[in-house]
């Protein structure tokens, strides 16, 4: 038996942060990546949540996987992910309230991002409750990297302010900073997450596609 | 009337289109652009799992989950209301729906089931299936709505995943810089389809 915080569970956290990131190398995750991202504060938020629920879905699913049979496991897994999600949801509504409303829909749709069912899938049923536990918030933190780097560049850029605070003065607010409104809008996060994904390729060549 | 439903669903299909305005569904997006073959394939179980997956999502909340709604059932229940449950019971319908469509195409259609067949299973976690149930929800739409809704939201994003894959088939030809290639260049894009679709923001409906 290993200890409880040796090399191999330092590498199952630490991995998935640049060499093995859900987002930028596992392409897992993406569809609440962008639309959250408007904001800091909504990016930070939606970022624990999801790393919560990976955690613990991971350990939940790891705790159960020798007594699910294989042909009714992905709708096992979803009860759990869902249910998760349902506290989750509820206690950003109890405490932040004006947050919840923000994302609308998009807390909900942790259930299907594809990171918390794929590491259920890939990771928590072959591997014992702490390290998939230990995984669930490893990938939770690549998402959380690449979500809130997203939001900072958006909320800097696309209208001067950082989770709320004006830094760049914007003209109409008499200021110099002539805010970049197309990074608020949709495609200017698919932009600035490719550019992210170039820049993580080409520091380490081994992740480049070959086609 | 009429009118109503062709804005509901010019607006669901172009302006709102779940993959490039929402970035709904944006896994299976990615994955399966590559050719154009396997992109209809699986816009086409799109567009059927989505539009049944918003009707019954949206029959299970109006009659049975939001406030008062089973009073049909018993006038003691008025005041319970149980829309927290809403997440459970459309994730669990829509897995149940899926695995009944494979069941029933895999004995009654079996041409369409070997076309379709691989992509069912993917589809009961696809984010823009859960999301269009969800939207329903949080605006309230009447059954006529989320039917006009879902038809629309369904070829909006099949439309969106076929015009990608067709760009990514002429890509192949290029020489796209090392770190770039795949996922980086598939990104840029889809923020140019995205580019493109704002221009029908400007619609006045």
């Amino acid at each position: 038996m290993s200890a409880i915080f040796g090399k191999k569970e330092r590498t199952t956290l630490i991995d998935p942060l640049f060499n093995n990131n859900p987002i930028a190398l596992q392409i897992l995750g993406i569809c609440s990546a962008l639309a959250v991202t408007t904001k800091l504060d909504k990016a930070i938020v939606m970022a624990i949540s999801l790393t919560i629920v990976t955690a613990f879905s991971n350990l939940s699913i790891s705790l159960i996987r020798n007594l699910v049979p294989t042909n009714v496991r992905i709708i096992i897994q979803l009860t759990i992910i869902a249910s998760l999600v349902i506290i989750a949801d509820q206690i950003l509504k109890a405490f932040v309230p004006a947050i919840s409303k923000q994302l609308s829909v998009f807390v909900g749709l942790i259930i299907t991002n594809c990171i918390v069912m794929g590491r259920a899938e890939a990771y928590a049923m072959q591997n014992p409750p702490w390290e998939s536990f230990l995984d669930g918030i490893g990938n939770g933190l690549g998402y959380s990297m690449i979500l809130i780097i997203l939001g900072f560049f958006r909320e800097l850029f696309g209208s001067g302010k950082i989770l709320g605070y004006t830094v760049l003065k914007t003209i109409n607010e008499g200021g110099w900073y002539n805010p970049n409104g197309l990074l608020l809008m949709a495609p200017g996060a698919l932009f600035i997450i490719a550019i992210l994904i170039w820049l993580l390729r080409v520091w380490k060549p081994e992740q480049q596609e070959k086609e | 009337m009429i009118e109503h439903y062709m804005a509901l669903f010019i607006k669901s299909a172009f302006i709102e289109n779940m993959a490039l305005a929402f970035f709904l569904g944006m896994c299976s997006f990615m994955a399966v652009s590559r050719k154009v073959e396997t992109a209809i394939g699986l816009g086409i179980a799109v567009i059927f799992v989505l539009v049944l997956a918003v009707v019954t999502s949206n029959l299970i909340f109006n009659y049975l989950l939001r406030e008062g709604a089973m009073a049909w059932i018993h006038p003691g229940l008025a005041n319970v209301d149980l829309s927290f449950l809403s997440f459970l019971a459309y994730i669990g319908s829509i897995a149940a729906l899926v695995q009944l469509v494979e069941m029933f195409l895999d004995r009654f259609v079996p041409t369409l089931y070997s076309a379709l067949g691989i992509f069912l299973p993917l589809i009961a976690v696809n984010c823009a299936i859960l999301g269009a149930a969800l939207f329903m929800e949080q605006r309230d739409y009447a059954f006529g709505d989320s039917v006009v809704f879902a038809i629309g939201s369904g070829i909006g994003w099949a439309l969106a995943v076929i015009g990608m894959a067709a760009i990514r088939e002429k890509l192949r030809y290029s020489n796209v810089p090392a770190g770039l290639r795949g996922l980086g260049l598939a990104f840029i894009l889809t923020g140019l389809m995205a580019l493109g679709f704002l221009a029908f923001s400007g619609i006045q409906l």
